[in-house]
């Protein structure tokens, strides 16, 4: 039997164990009519059969399904000739893949020998086998819980406080797969970044000002030194970003400030969505935008000006990314400064303040948090932005102040380190996982702080 | 008589709404009786004036036709059962009801004979003029001395930061709060009590030095000892100001104001002196609310 259909099957157990458990519940507590001699509503009785039905034999559903491979290849081992067993791990490997795809119908890699058509008939009815005892267990588990519920079901029994604990339970669970998952995530990182320590001294990476991650992949090579110099990647970072937010910041909260403050309620209606529209946009699509339409724009005004541009800058990334993040500062200021409660307008236009006045000396402090706030996510926001950056400002990791000229960012070198045939575990491409742990822990930081300063001065005109 | 208890408010409250809400019939019977003002709402030496005031919300009417007179340095309270438009009429006085998109405002409301609706007017000044005390008080969150500073400031009435200094400390004073704040002037004003908070903003009010002073219920957020400070200085202020204010306690009404407007409606009911008001209403309606026989 198919693992589907056997949920499937206990999804329908579960079904009827719901009506037996309410059905018994009526039945103990003596007829509709004596429902309250019970501690909690039928349903709830309902509810307990069932999940006693369903959630021991989905537990076993899971661990079956998870051990059952390994186990079914070690039986197959056992069980095989003498001269297969006897090789070495990587080429049984190998052979267990070939006798694998045997079974499934694929293609195999070299010639089928007895040995291994033998192998895959095991192989295929262990598996059956192991299909129909794990059917039967979970069936006779779920079947099990079902009548030991019924066992229980009594007036006294607190079905309601047991099946919110269950519901409880499950809430933790799946709030804590998005921790988990972050976790790992950052272990993963972390582990091989650690790595790449073990090759590339932790000083040079930090301190390095030349970034050009060539290594050798034959010894006799030539031309590939090898430098993990992560300061020009960090400059260029900051150097886009920096133009980025120059363009957002100022962009972003007039737009806010005129949207809350200014605009009647049916332009607001017609411009927030319209502004919207820009965070809807794939980020590639910026990316043409800036390397076609923006970068020629912009070296075409400073060659006019006789200044020396080259064709991809930080320049024209910078500004179509400022474009991109536009949104972000003015929808998270409009909602802060919307949130500044309309008694402190009242206030000052009561004194005779104007519209202006009114709006950056009363306002703007009360929403200055959040606005920083909103400005701090939108850095982190352009630093961790890749696709424009690789179609419009380059790859060349220069060193560099001058907006002009072409620069690189970390997630550009990111992704051009792990394009491309490389071995896993040379230094150049475990130099992106050291590059994605030092981008994490800096937009990290950017979070924790933006979230600190948004907590600590909320509470301050309420 | 300090003793207006907040319980009794909310019964009358509730008393209200049961009335509005079951007897809406008997309500509409009850706007036919109203007919024209009772009484003389024009005074002698009168500081604004409105006359024919009607307010729109979208097409919903208001307020309707409502003239009166409010009399230089005196109190002049504005009585009435729960949406009968006293608030809406308190804020036609300082055009604060600009603020609303969909409120429309007919007829004429004079400053000292200049029109307040009038084109050519600007509300900067007005509001200047007219100041506003609002229900709950709204300190701005900073410090005690620029809460008070923040009007003269952006009017420039202060040139030197001696001139600023004194203007702070004689609104304070006025406000009754300026020995309890002086040696804090510089802590948060949202840090103060409630009803310290609510004199901030009588102090913020006062010190653009202006004509005429409205106030929106402005002890129904505060506790019985706050009221009584508030109201004796209400009292006070008269002696600079022209005062009109919106209460919901008839008790308030009766110890602080010198005239009574009674509105029902969006009508304006009746409006006399408030001893003859409470001691001997003329008109039905302003009898039945008084002896508390609706809301």
């Amino acid at each position: 039997m198919q693992p589907t259909t056997l949920v499937i099957l206990l999804l329908i157990l579960m079904a009827i164990a719901y009506q037996f458990g309410m059905r018994r519940s009526v039945a103990v507590a003596g007829g509709p009519k004596n429902l309250r001699s019970l501690h909690s509503r039928p349903n709830y009785y309902g509810y307990y059969t069932a999940i006693w039905a369903g959630l021991p034999a989905l537990i076993v559903v899971g661990l079956w399904a998870a051990m059952q491979g390994n186990f079914i290849i070690d039986l197959v081992i056992a069980d095989l000739p003498p001269d297969v067993r006897s090789l070495p791990p990587e080429r049984l490997g190998l052979w267990l893949n070939d006798l694998k795809n045997l079974a499934e119908g694929n293609i195999v890699s070299g010639e089928v020998s007895p040995a291994l058509r033998a192998g895959a008939d095991h192989y295929l009815s262990l598996q059956q086998t192991a299909a129909a005892a794990m059917a039967v267990v979970v069936l006779v588990i779920a079947v099990a819980g079902v009548s030991f519920a019924m066992k229980l079901i009594s007036p006294k029994l607190r079905a309601r406080n047991r099946v919110e604990g269950v519901v409880k339970v499950l809430l933790i669970f799946c709030s804590s797969i998005a921790i988990v998952t972050t976790l790992g995530i950052v272990l993963s990182v972390l582990f091989e970044a650690i790595r790449f320590f073990n090759m590339v001294p932790f000083m040079e990476f930090f301190f390095g000002t030349e970034w050009s991650p060539q290594t050798a992949i034959r010894s006799d090579q030539v031309g590939s030194s090898g430098a993990f110099g992560m300061i020009p990647l960090f400059a260029g970072t900051m150097l886009i970003s920096l133009i980025a937010m120059t363009v957002a910041v100022p962009i972003g909260l007039m737009s806010a400030i005129y949207l809350s403050e200014y605009a009647s309620s049916r332009m607001r209606a017609y411009a927030k969505p319209a502004l919207e529209v820009l965070a809807g946009i794939p980020t590639v699509v910026y990316g043409f935008f800036a390397a076609l339409t923006v970068a020629p724009f912009v070296r075409n005004v400073g060659e006019s000006m006789g200044l020396e541009v080259s064709s991809e800058s930080a320049l024209a990334a910078g500004l179509v990314m400022g474009i991109m993040i536009i949104p972000f500062v003015s929808s998270l200021s409009d909602d802060v400064i919307n949130a500044v409660p309309q008694s402190m307008r009242d206030a000052s236009y009561g004194v005779g303040a104007t519209r202006s006045e009114t709006i950056t000396r009363v306002i703007f402090p009360a929403a200055l948090p959040g606005i920083v706030g909103g400005i701090l996510l939108a850095v982190s926001r352009a630093i961790g932005e890749t696709m424009i950056v690789v179609m419009a400002a380059g790859l060349s990791a220069n060193l560099t102040a001058n907006p002009l000229e072409s620069v690189t960012t970390v997630t550009v070198q990111i992704v051009t380190l792990l394009v491309g045939d490389q071995e896993f575990d040379s230094a150049k491409t475990l130099a992106a996982f050291a590059l994605g742990l030092m981008l994490f822990v800096v937009t990290l930081i950017l979070n924790v702080i933006a979230l600190h300063v948004v907590r600590k001065y909320r509470e301050q005109y309420e | 008589m300090s003793s207006t208890t907040v319980d009794e408010e909310v019964l009358m409250a509730e008393e209200i709404e049961s009335k509005e809400g079951v007897g809406g019939a008997d309500l509409g019977a009850r706007a036919d009786e109203i007919g024209a003002t009772v009484g003389d709402y024009t005074v002698d030496k009168p500081r604004m004036t409105a006359r024919g005031v009607n307010v729109y919300y979208e097409d919903k009417r208001a307020i309707m036709d409502v003239n009166l007179d409010i009399a230089e340095n005196q109190v002049i309270s504005l009585i009435g059962p729960s949406g009968c438009g006293k608030s809406t009429f308190l804020r036609c006085l300082n055009r604060m009801n600009d603020t609303i998109d969909v409120c429309r405002v007919t007829g004429e409301i004079k400053l000292d004979d200049q029109d307040i609706y009038d084109k050519k007017m600007d509300v900067v000044p007005l509001r200047a003029q007219v100041g506003m005390v609002f229900q709950k008080p709204n300190p701005f969150p900073k410090s005690i001395y620029e809460n008070i500073a923040y009007g003269p400031r952006i009017h420039g009435l202060a040139r030197t930061k001696d001139e600023m200094d004194e203007i702070v400390e004689v609104s304070l004073r006025r406000a009754g709060l300026w020995e309890e704040v002086k040696d804090r002037l510089d802590e948060a004003g949202t840090g103060l009590s409630g009803g310290q908070q609510q004199r901030l903003c009588i102090a913020r009010t006062i010190s653009v030095s202006p004509e005429v002073i409205l106030m929106d219920e402005p002890c129904s957020a505060l506790d019985p000892i706050a009221t009584a400070v508030v109201e004796e200085l209400i009292d006070e202020l008269r002696q600079h100001f022209t005062i009109a204010i919106v209460t919901h306690s008839m008790q308030q009404a009766a110890r602080v104001s010198q005239r009574t407007a009674y509105f029902h409606l969006g009508r304006l009911v009746e409006v006399g002196p408030t001893d003859e008001i409470f001691t001997n209403p003329v008109h039905k309606l302003t009898e039945d609310y008084i002896t508390g026989r609706f809301g």
